[in-house]
């Protein structure tokens, strides 16, 4: 049995401690916002924080978010700054099939909360293990300035 | 592999103790595999739609319409309620929607079956979505009248009212919305003319976004219910090929697995999650009986693909006499084409959740083909397809793999749940959907072309050799012309420009590797064939490449549009272009819309850079003008990643690519900007999901030419070297 702190909660599990993260958050906990893409680390649509940095969940085994604050996309509202690049997800438009969103949301907030005024290659150092398949690169550097102005980051 | 049947074992223990199910079992439907439309059994619906199958009203004013098409980023979950609230005179802020059931009112107007693909959501809901509506407004005013006891001319609808002046009567929709049920449907409908749209043409925020942003949406892969089993399968390495022999004593000793199962496609895993099923498949002993597809090595099926290409195929198009035109030929040059095969590789890897009871079964997935897997699921559980039911959930991309002419992911989901006898649930690892063949067929093109003395093209002779998508499918009767695929020649069969002797014929070779509609389908490799071409002969000419289409475009031609539109926005010819940058401009029709595309391309340390693309499209008549910028804009990079990086190729009939390492989509730091522009246009609405995706190849090729005087004709750009 192990214990997570998932978005503010505890919860205690029954899983083999090798088990990735991912797999914890969907098949144990139902937490599906976090989305599996490749399983090797090389799309970021399992993204998620483990004490407020950006981690692959793919490949991030359980026992290692022990004792860490999981935040998902699910918890992520909790937040000022996880508010505000919702909503600016949302002004923007963003999303087309919206599969890889939850992990482009994580990854941004990521930045932004290391970055408040991030420059743009600092946005797309971030941002570039995040595939979309649906081409919405643009409108995601335009949600992410705009985060960034809500947030009193940006000129 | 698409061709088995489930082992009469298996369905014989499924029904063991169902004597009554096995003894009012009758097959009453049967998929033919050439020609003809499957489903007879579906009634085609009456003319005139029942607005409740698509508007459902609450007493609280909320409106719930239902989509008959599938949400796979293309933005329907907003363009066709629109089409439905413009006529309704609908309260825009208070619509939802539902996903369709499958039935036959639901079947799309012009395939008739319920299937989302061919760029065609809007065209063929267009009229029928609008009449709806309309016939829903005028039901509710009817009613309104009848209650009020005035002139239904008096009434007025609006914002989800319906009011009379002169009396001061309103009532709001969901007050009416019963009554107005009760009514017959309406013998008469008029449309409203397009000046006085509300809601079509003006840019419109996507009802999906909310549930996209905060994890809610429910994609096929979110899909959990009681008992249900994850399940993994282990298929071929080789296509077509089959289990030999096979030992599961250490996968079945894995916490969590419940089973191991021999499934027509491969061994499949039944474990309580994804994780203990994977872990299992890796531990499996298989011996394979790989078959002749194990022979099939990408280099030698190139070489027999362009020898073909040099030999005269079946005809697709000929005007005058070709012969007799290079004859008289003042310059001709001849080019080989190379194009391999593509996976879609749509984020969400494919998965199925099935619970199959003996006289129902109900079906989880993001499908593109209702119908289609509908009956394929009855067929392969001997159920009638009114016995199966399918919920369809968003799609994380579609791309045309979750429309599969055989319903392979399904059919083999259904095989599964009948072995494993328990809700499963089939997720295929990303390994498994790159490998998992329905790919983009791989071609090889051959063209001659040749000018007269004063520039003009005289002749051209385009030979295409790829494999028929629709060969041996349900679609093969309807999409086949004088032997020839209509998908493997158009956009070249097709081509616009004023050529006096012109031939395109075609070569469909057989093989074991599975193909299927790409995002643009035939036109993915011929726009990029013929648009190189034609920018050929414009430098054969010496004439300027948009001024050379131009002159070779019929006066009436709506190419000219978007070609002139494209190339004044990026400055074509007049903007002064940053060092080691040069533009390059192709155009083309697809789906009946007509996209041109202008790419600003420089070389950064050998690599391929593109900067800026400027796109002019005309689709008709738009719906969301918002919706039209995001499709061109994706659809840009859809193109853009295969012309620069991707491709599916094999060695002894196995895959070589696995995972999004080996199989690049463009990544966030190789994003060029995008404009698109839009040609106002009174002509009906046409695709667009699709047709931004043909023009950019060539128009990327053609820069790199201007800039490099090497032509590309092999893709992915990524193997020619620039040093």
């Amino acid at each position: 049995m192990i214990s997570l702190k998932i978005n503010g909660k505890d919860n205690k599990i029954e899983v083999d401690p090798g088990t990735p993260l991912l797999w914890v958050l969907r098949d144990h906990l139902q937490l599906t916002g976090t989305k599996y893409g490749c399983g090797i680390a090389q799309c970021g649509a399992c993204t998620v924080h483990l004490d407020g940095r950006a981690v692959r969940s793919c490949v991030t085994p359980v026992s290692t978010a022990i004792g860490k604050q999981i935040t998902t996309i699910e918890g992520l509202a909790e937040t000022t700054l996880g508010k505000s690049v919702q909503t600016a997800w949302q002004d923007v438009d963003v999303p087309q099939c919206g599969y890889c969103q939850s992990g482009q949301i994580m990854a941004a907030t990521a930045l932004l909360r290391e970055h408040p005024h991030p420059s743009e290659s600092q946005i797309t150092a971030a941002m570039d293990g995040i595939l979309c398949r649906c081409g919405t690169y643009n409108r995601i550097r335009s949600a992410i300035h705009k985060a960034a102005a809500q947030q009193g980051g940006a000129k | 592999m698409n061709n088995m049947t489930i082992p009469e074992i298996s369905r014989r223990d499924f029904l063991k103790g169902s004597a009554a199910v096995m003894g009012g079992l009758v097959i009453s439907f049967y998929l033919p595999i050439k020609g003809g439309r499957a489903y007879a059994a579906d009634a085609p619906p009456s003319p005139v739609y029942p607005p409740n199958a698509f508007i459902h009203i609450a007493p609280d004013d909320s409106i719930t319409i239902v989509v008959n098409k599938s949400e796979m980023g293309q933005g329907v979950y907003t363009s066709l309620p629109m089409l439905i609230a413009e006529e309704l005179e609908a309260d825009w802020s208070r619509i939802k929607v539902k996903s369709a059931p499958v039935a036959a009112v639901y079947n799309h107007t012009g395939y008739g079956m319920q299937m989302t693909g061919g760029s065609s959501s809007i065209p063929s809901s267009w009229e029928q979505l609008r009449k709806v509506g309309a016939s829903a407004r005028i039901l509710l005013i009817r009613a309104a009248a009848y209650q009020w006891a005035v002139p239904e001319n008096e009434c007025r609808a609006e914002n989800s009212q319906v009011t009379h002046a002169k009396s001061g009567n309103k009532s709001s929709y969901g007050k009416l919305t019963d009554a107005a049920s009760k009514l017959p449907l309406p013998e008469k409908i008029e449309l409203k003319s397009p000046k006085d749209f509300k809601l079509l043409g003006k840019p419109m925020k996507r009802l999906d976004t909310p549930a996209k942003i905060n994890g809610s949406a429910q994609f096929g892969l979110d899909v959990y219910i009681p008992g249900m089993l994850t399940v993994l399968i282990a298929r071929s390495p080789v296509f077509g090929g089959q289990v030999k022999h096979f030992n599961a004593t250490e996968a079945l000793k894995v916490a969590g697995v419940q089973g191991v199962y021999q499934v027509p496609t491969g061994i499949a895993v039944a474990a309580s999650g994804f994780w203990p099923a994977k872990t299992a498949r890796d531990m499996l002993e298989i011996e394979w009986n790989e078959g002749a597809g194990a022979t099939l090595s990408t280099p030698q099926m190139r070489k027999q693909y362009l020898d073909m290409a040099k030999t005269p195929g079946t005809i697709a198009r000929k005007d005058g006499d070709t012969v007799q035109g290079f004859k008289t030929a003042h310059k001709s040059i001849s080019a080989e084409y190379e194009i391999p095969y593509l996976a879609h590789a749509a984020m969400e890897p494919l998965n199925v959740v099935v619970d199959l009871k003996p006289d129902h079964c109900t079906i989880w997935t993001g499908t593109q083909a209702q119908t289609m897997d509908r009956a394929v699921a009855a067929q392969t559980a001997m159920l009638n397809p009114d016995q199966v039911e399918i919920h369809t959930t968003f799609l994380g991309g579609g791309f045309g793999r979750r429309a599969n002419p055989r319903s392979d992911f399904v059919k083999e989901a259904v095989q599964v749940a009948m072995a494993v006898r328990q809700p499963v649930k089939v997720v295929w690892t990303r390994e498994d959907d790159m490998r998992g063949g329905n790919y983009r067929p791989m071609w090889s093109d051959h063209i001659e072309a040749a000018i007269a003395k004063d520039g003009k093209p005289i002749a051209w002779k385009h030979t295409i050799v790829g494999q028929s998508i629709v060969a041996d499918t349900m679609f093969e009767g309807f999409m086949t012309k004088g032997g020839v695929d209509v998908t493997s020649v158009e956009g070249a069969a097709t081509l616009p420009y004023l050529i006096p002797n012109l031939q395109v014929d075609l070569h469909s070779p057989k093989n074991a590797v599975p193909v299927q509609w790409w995002r643009s389908v035939g036109h993915s490799h011929t726009a990029f064939v013929v648009e190189t071409m034609v920018d050929e002969l414009a430098k054969l000419a010496g004439k300027d490449p948009v001024a050379y289409r131009l002159a070779m475009l019929p006066a009436d031609s709506r190419y000219r549009g978007v070609l002139q539109l494209a190339a004044n926005k990026a400055g074509w010819g007049k903007k002064k272009m940053p060092a080691g940058h040069a533009l390059g401009v192709a155009v083309h029709e697809s789906f009946n819309s007509y996209v041109a595309e202008i790419a600003e391309v420089s070389l950064d340390s050998g690599k391929i850079r593109v900067h800026r693309v400027v796109a002019a499209v005309d689709c008709g008549m738009v719906i969301n003008p918002d919706g039209v910028e995001q499709q061109i804009e994706g659809a840009i990079v859809y193109g853009l990643s295969a012309a620069l990086h991707d491709a599916i190729t094999l060695e002894k009939g196995r895959v070589l690519q696995s995972n999004f390492h080996d199989y690049t989509p463009l990544r966030f730091s190789e994003m060029p900007q995008i404009e698109v522009h839009i040609v106002a246009s009174s002509h009906p609405p046409s695709g667009i999901g699709e047709p931004g995706t043909p023009p950019i190849a060539p128009a990327v090729a053609n820069a790199v030419y201007t800039l490099t005087g090497k032509r590309l004709r092999r893709m992915p750009f990524d193997q020619e070297s620039f040093a």
